[in-house]
């Protein structure tokens, strides 16, 4: 008997404590929000947190892009040509590219430029006793660092999934038409007529998501960080970890609501 | 007029504040003194709302902290934090005006600016630091920027840890001349921490010795050298000998 209460309070433990960091994140995430709409706003705040997640992070998410557009029309070349499907490559490309690969790379490149400087950022002028100095400034510190953040996410990352899809189909097209013989105008053609509304909806939907997931996770694991340096690293790997799982996560998610019919 | 009644907080097992009683009245400069550890930063931070105690009430005019509308609350307070705690994003004369370039007051740039330069020279720096970065000054240049931001918007009540911690004697004197300044010109209500004895002596009107999570002994800074009490004695003296065990 008390081994079976013991098997139950072990398997119970770690569910609690999911389910107590689960409420913790959406208070977090709640008051975020709340913060972001109310006045007053910080536009200095602002605009430097969209300069930092969108602009900055262009150079990364173009080249990641273009790279995998590229590996991806060499890949589908070289699997069609089992069953001679080579012409499909623009596109499986272009699916690939705006459904998934796009969306996803973007955000996991994001958890790992921003959503790590954001926790460690956060974190040290925890542990400097920064916060609490903004405090006694009157100045809210989920408004002045949170809110502005979250924004920047919430709106520029679906911006950068777009250049992403847009970078993406361009390195497939590179590849297309530079090694495996496609027409240049035929591979445009095929590739805009294939994609769908529903496409770019969902490519942008997710990068919504994904923005917010990766700066709130930055914020949320830097607020609450442990003492000292130690508690800065700790907090800034399990804000990228965090981040990165849950992207993939609601990847899953927002796909299967977006497709599964 | 600040009061402190049977205030206790504890971090885990660790008991920090074990009753404090105290009052400050307005318009006078407290020291709080004390051993290192014994709780003197937890306190004034209690005070401000950024560590809640575990029990006992603070009241600010006889109105409890805790339920008190936290923005006009906090809007009445200057703090310097033991560690500086500069925003390192922020150049110098940002940090020292980070109050008048938001909230409610805001005031023009050029005019935010030009105060900060005058409170930076008020604690001995010159213009020319205004526009570098915290990290580019040295840690008692930036003890005083942290002092120039506390007493920048002019709040009533300003609280010092240890404003001449890091710092040569000379400014040292230079900063306790300003504290008492605020005190006794603006009227401010001051609550200062130090362990140096001679700022003890030029800022205070009234001090309080912090030991054992209680406050050991209070009275007017006269008083100091004829209390009779031992622990305080041995605390002014400097003594390894005492009621004080010097391992804590
Ligand atoms: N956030 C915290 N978590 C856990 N313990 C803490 C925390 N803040 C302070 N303490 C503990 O409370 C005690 C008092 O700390 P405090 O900083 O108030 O000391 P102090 O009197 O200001 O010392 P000093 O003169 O050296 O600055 C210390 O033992 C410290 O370890
Ligand atoms: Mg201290």
């Amino acid at each position: 008997m008390s081994r079976i209460a013991a098997l139950l309070a072990a398997i119970g433990r770690p569910v609690l404590a999911a389910l107590a960091a689960l409420g913790r994140v959406s208070i977090f995430a709640g008051r975020a929000l709340g913060h972001m709409l109310r006045p007053p706003f910080y536009l200095r705040e602002i605009a430097g947190a969209l300069l930092n997640v969108g602009y900055f992070s262009l150079p990364v998410v173009g080249l990641t892009a273009f790279f995998t557009g590229g590996a991806l029309a060499l890949q589908i070349y070289s699997g069609g040509a089992r069953f001679n499907a080579e012409a499909v490559v623009p596109q499986i490309v272009a699916i690939g590219m705006v459904r998934e690969l796009g969306p996803v790379l973007v955000g996991l490149m994001i958890a790992a430029r921003v959503t790590s400087s954001i926790a460690a950022e956060i974190a040290t002028m925890k542990v400097t006793e920064q916060i609490d100095a903004l405090v006694t400034l009157s100045t809210h510190p989920m408004k002045y660092l949170t809110a502005p953040r979250v924004f920047a996410g919430l709106v520029m990352v679906p911006v950068l999934v777009g250049i992403g899809d847009v970078i993406g189909i361009m390195g497939g097209h590179v590849v297309g038409t530079r090694s495996l013989g496609f027409n240049p105008a035929t591979y445009l053609h095929n590739t805009v007529n294939f994609i769908e509304a529903r496409d770019i909806v969902s490519s942008l939907v997710k990068g919504a998501a994904f923005g917010f997931i990766a700066t709130l996770m930055g914020c949320y694991y830097g607020m609450n960080t442990g003492r000292g340096a130690a508690g800065v690293g700790r907090a800034t790997k399990g804000a990228v970890e965090a981040a990165a799982v849950l992207i993939l996560a609601a990847n899953f998610l927002l796909t299967s609501i977006f497709f599964s019919i | 007029m600040i009061e402190l009644r049977d205030v206790h907080k504890a971090f885990g097992p660790k008991r920090v504040l074990r009753g404090i009683d105290l009052t400050i009245a307005q318009g006078t400069s407290m020291v709080v003194i004390g051993g290192s550890g014994t709780g003197k930063s937890v306190l004034l931070k209690c005070i401000l709302g950024l560590i809640t105690p575990d029990s006992g009430a603070i009241t600010l005019d006889g109105q409890d902290v805790a339920r008190v509308e936290r923005d006009a609350f906090l809007a009445r307070f200057g703090m310097l934090f033991q560690g500086g705690a500069l925003f390192d994003s922020l150049p110098v004369w940002q940090n020292v005006a980070f109050r008048l370039l938001r909230g409610s007051l805001k005031r023009p740039r050029a005019e935010a600016r030009e105060i900060a330069i005058e409170k930076l020279r008020r604690v001995g720096l010159t213009a020319d630091v205004a526009d570098l970065y915290p990290a580019e000054l040295s840690g008692g240049m930036q003890k005083r920027v942290g002092l120039a931001r506390a007493i920048a918007a002019e709040a009533e009540i300003i609280f010092f840890d240890e404003p001449t911690a890091g710092l040569d004697p000379i400014m040292s004197g230079v900063i306790n001349d300003l504290i008492r300044e605020i005190v006794t010109e603006i009227g401010a209500t001051a609550m200062t921490i130090t362990h140096d004895m001679t700022s003890v002596r030029a800022i205070a009107d009234n001090v309080a010795m912090l030991h054992d999570g209680v406050i050991q002994w209070t009275g007017p800074v006269a008083d100091l050298d004829d209390s009779g009490d031992p622990y305080l004695d041995q605390f002014i003296h400097g003594r390894a000998e005492g009621p004080i065990e010097a391992v804590r």
